[in-house]
Parts: structure tokens; sequence; C-alpha cells
């Protein structure tokens, strides 16, 4: 009896299923709703990271200078990130100039890698492989930190006596990035160099001196200028965007961690978009 | 329940909140009078910490008036508005110490306020607070280190520095055991003492409220519902307003 009856109860379950399936498969409608809703909110997302744009270089030119703060997120962005980047940029130049060797040789000409190289490492791979790194680096950092210090009222605790959180907070750490990345770019494309010096030296035999002296004949003014100002640029937007996810972050735990997790995301896709642009400018002067 | 005669610090007029389509605070009327401690009382989520957050507007209100020693809080422009946040201390619910410094250092930050002030200054009132809240050897220590009375009473160090005239406490004793629960409570009867100042406080905790009210306000749907001395409400007639005190 016990027995009929779950079975009974099984089978009214299976079919109420069946029928809520259906019910679901003819009510279905395309998602207009949320796509709009989606559109709207990156364009109100736009708008507040203009105002928080304009916010920034308003309070960057008044008076008081947070200097010593600015100075301690210099040492935090910069020379903390020095290890990292300079172990990647080693492993940068290794890595490419193992790989491109074999494809070179077959052409004869083994003789132009370091000219390859170095080419490549200024121009691209450095700068972008670095503001990358840094983007997950120091942009997940300001992130997370602003959102939790958001979510423990701590910034609240700033505002109430009576100092700007902005200028102490924002400010610093975006002017701190946009100076400090060009100089870990410069680092991480030093020590790359190196890093093909000692991929070139693995099967073949070439001094210091020389395999300079190929690097510096390869590269021109046209070389290191442009990838040197968009590495201001990818600097500004990974500051940027950690501050303003974190300073504009959700309350909770949950917030710190999305704040954390869209600076990497947004801060990286805005590296590949100013690169995009940075190519076409420069290729536009260089014709 | 204030003489006319008294002098008021602060006041509060028709204070409107909404978030969305939830009216918060709907209709509040308040004053302070100089030297009271007011305790607020009300439910979770009755917005006892949006109305303190509106009086230093660290949230914007929708409408009201709302006057901070003589002055008009919600046309004031920022630089104003920043000199009059130094004269109110705010003691936040999770105290809000800035992690990445020490003691001293989140003692000092609100100096920063008066650039010109020595060294030798800033230090002497740096132990002054500490010595008032009786910490003054964790001077060195990170806010990890700290328990959460420890962290409370850093937290009314920092707010004391500037000398404030009116203290805003958000639920001061929330997560502490009932014998630091007393200390602050005591403590809070020592700042008014020795700084002469004006207090709100936002307390769920009776025993608190015994200690600290001159008056109790209760807040019950977005408006003050009841008003009286600790005892007053006591023996109120209300099932609702007694029930805090069961």
């Amino acid at each position: 009896m016990i027995h009929k009856k779950s079975v009974l109860n099984h089978k009214v379950s299976l079919i109420s299923r069946v029928i809520l399936a259906i019910k679901e498969a003819f009510t279905y409608e395309p998602k207009v709703d949320s796509f709009i809703y989606s559109v709207k909110i990156f364009f109100t997302e736009v708008t507040l990271l203009t105002r928080f744009i304009i916010t920034f270089f308003k309070e960057l030119v008044h008076p008081p200078f947070e200097f010593k703060e600015f100075l301690k997120q210099c040492y935090v962005v910069g020379y903390k990130s020095l290890p990292l980047v300079g172990i990647t940029g080693f492993i940068m130049g290794l890595v490419l100039t193992i790989q491109s060797r074999p494809t070179m040789a077959e052409f004869g000409a083994e003789s132009w890698v370091p000219g390859m190289v170095a080419v490549s490492i200024i121009r691209e791979i450095g700068p972008v492989i670095t503001a990358l790194i840094c983007a997950g680096k120091i942009g997940s950092s300001i992130g997370a930190e602003l959102a939790s210090m958001k979510v423990t009222e701590q910034i609240d605790a700033m505002e109430v006596s009576g100092i700007n959180p902005y200028k102490y907070l924002v400010v610093t750490r975006i002017l701190a990035t946009t100076l400090m990345i060009p100089i870990l770019v410069i680092f991480s494309d030093s020590i790359s160099l190196y890093g093909s010096y000692a991929g070139v030296n693995i099967t073949g035999d070439i001094s210091l001196r020389l395999f300079f002296s190929q690097v510096i004949a390869s590269l021109d003014f046209m070389d290191l200028i442009p990838a040197l100002i968009k590495t201001f640029f990818f600097g500004f937007a990974i500051g940027l965007i950690g501050c303003y996810k974190g300073y504009n972050s959700d309350k909770g735990t949950e917030g710190v961690g999305v704040s954390a997790n869209s600076a990497v995301v947004v801060g990286s896709l805005l590296i590949f978009i100013i690169d995009m642009i940075a190519v076409q400018i420069t290729s536009l002067i260089s014709t | 329940m204030i003489s006319t005669e008294t002098k008021l610090v602060l006041e509060v007029k028709h204070l409107q909140k909404s978030f969305g389509n939830k009216t918060v605070l709907k209709n509040i009327n308040l004053t302070l009078a100089k030297g009271e401690n007011l305790v607020i009382l009300g439910k979770s989520g009755s917005g006892k910490s949006v109305l303190i957050k509106c009086i230093v507007r660290l949230i914007e209100p929708d409408a009201g008036a709302l006057t901070v020693l003589g002055e008009n809080c919600t046309k004031l422009d920022n630089n104003e508005l920043n000199a009059l946040r130094k004269k109110i201390g705010f003691l936040f619910q999770s105290a809000a110490l800035y992690d990445s410094m020490t003691v001293r250092e989140n003692l000092e930050f609100p100096l920063r306020v008066s650039p010109l002030m020595k060294e030798k200054e800033k230090n002497e009132l740096v132990n002054e607070a500490l010595e008032n809240v009786g910490l003054l050897e964790a001077i060195d220590k990170k806010p990890s280190e700290l328990s959460g009375g420890m962290r409370k009473r850093i937290g009314l160090a920092r707010t004391l520095i500037l000398k404030p005239e009116i203290m805003l406490y958000d639920e001061p004793t929330t997560g502490l055991d009932p014998i630091t629960s007393k200390e602050v409570s005591h403590l809070i009867m020592d700042v008014r003492k020795k700084y002469n100042t004006s207090s709100i406080i936002i307390s769920h905790d009776m025993a608190c409220a015994k200690i600290t009210a001159d008056r109790i306000i209760v807040l019950r749907d977005g408006l003050c519902s009841a008003e009286g001395t600790y005892d007053e409400l006591k023996h109120s007639k209300d099932k609702w307003i007694h029930s805090f005190f069961e």
C-alpha cells in the first residue's frame, strides 16, 4: 500500500514537472528587457566613470596635496612590484628568443634575433604584458583595498573627520600608477633584453656588448617614444578602474570580491583598447 | 521636554529619507540641547543609523531642515560642511579604524586638517586622547591586534582628538560583552563630563541607555513614536515600547 502511494506521488511530481517545463517553453520571450537593462547599466557606468575622471582632474589641481600618501603609493605600486615584473620580464625575453630562434635560423637570419626580439619587446610585448601583470596585481589590490574600506565605513570615517577621501585615496593612487607603470615597463623591458641575451646564449655564443649593439642598432626613436607614452595611459587606466570599482563598491564582502575582480577584467580590457588606439595613432604618424 | 531657554545644538525638522520605494524616515523631528545625551531606540532597520548619517550628510536627506550648531546643514557647500564636521564626532558601529595604520597614525589622521600643528603638539593630543580611553599602551599596535572593545575605545579616542562639540554614537556597545559594554557606556559619560559634549546615542542596549540617556526617543515606522526619560518609557503602556525594557 505504502509502495503504491510513493509510486503515485513520484508520477504526480514527474507530470507536474513536465507541465511546468511545457509552460515555460510556451511562455518564453526573448529577453529584450534584460538587454535594454544591460545597455542602460553600461551607459550609467560610462557616465559615472566620466564624472569620476572629471573629479580626479579637479581634485588634482586643488590644494592641499597629499604628497606623503602619494610617495607611499609610489613605493607600494612601484617598488613592491619590481620582483614580479622583473621575473616575468626575464622569462618573456628568454621564451621569445628561444621560440623565434629556430624560425629565424631557417631563413638564415639568426643574427637578427636580438634586433627582432628587442623591437617586439620594446614596441609591444613589454608594455602590454607588464601592464596586464600590473592590472592583476595593482588593480585588484587597489579595488579590494578601497572596497573593504568602504564596507567597513573607513571612507565614511575620513569624510566625517573633514578630510577629502577622494583626494587622499583616489588621486594619490591614480597618480602613482600613472607615473610608476612607465618606470616598471622600462625596468621590465631592460630585464627582458637580458632574458633574450640568456636565450641567445643557450645554443649560441654572443658577447653582451655585441648583443646590445645589435639591439640598439635595430631600435629607433619611433620605437621608444610611442611605446613609452602609451604606458602612462596604461597606468592611468589601471589606477582609475581600480579606484572607481573600489570606491563605488557595493556593501558586503561580496562587493569586495566583485570590485577586485572587475578592476582586473575592465582594466585589462582597457589596456588592449588603449594599445589598439596607440598602434593606430603611431602608424598614422609614421606613414 | 526641553525648555525653550535651553540652548539647542542640533535641530531636525521634518526630515525625510527614502531608498528607492522604501521610505526609511517619514517625518523626523528632534532637538538636542547643549550637554544632553539623547538615546535613539528602535528596531533594526528602523533608520536610526540613516538618521545620524543624515545629520553629518554622509547620506543626503530628501527633505527637511537640519540645523547643527546654528548652521543650516543642508545648505552648506563642501568647505563649510567640512568645517562643521570638525565640530562633530562620529563613532561608527565598527569603529572604522584605518587598517593600514597604527593606533598612533589613526589618531593623528584627523589632525591633518590642522597642517600647521607641530609634531610635539600632535603627540600630546594623541597621548591625551589615549589616556582618556585608558589605552595608552596600544599606541603602536595595528587595529587587527585589538579586541572589539579596544577598537571601540580607540575609535572614540580618534573622534575626541578634535574636541568635538557634538558626539554621534552609532551602536557603541553592539558586539561587546556586558562588562565591556558597561565600560564603554561609562566612558560615554566621562567624555560628556570632560569635553562638555552633547551626544546622540543609537542603541539597542538598554543597559547602555539606562547609564547614558537623559532622554530617549523611540523610532517606529519612520517616525518618532515616543519620547521620555528611561523611567518614563519603561513604564509606558505601549506594549511595543515596553518590550524594549523586558
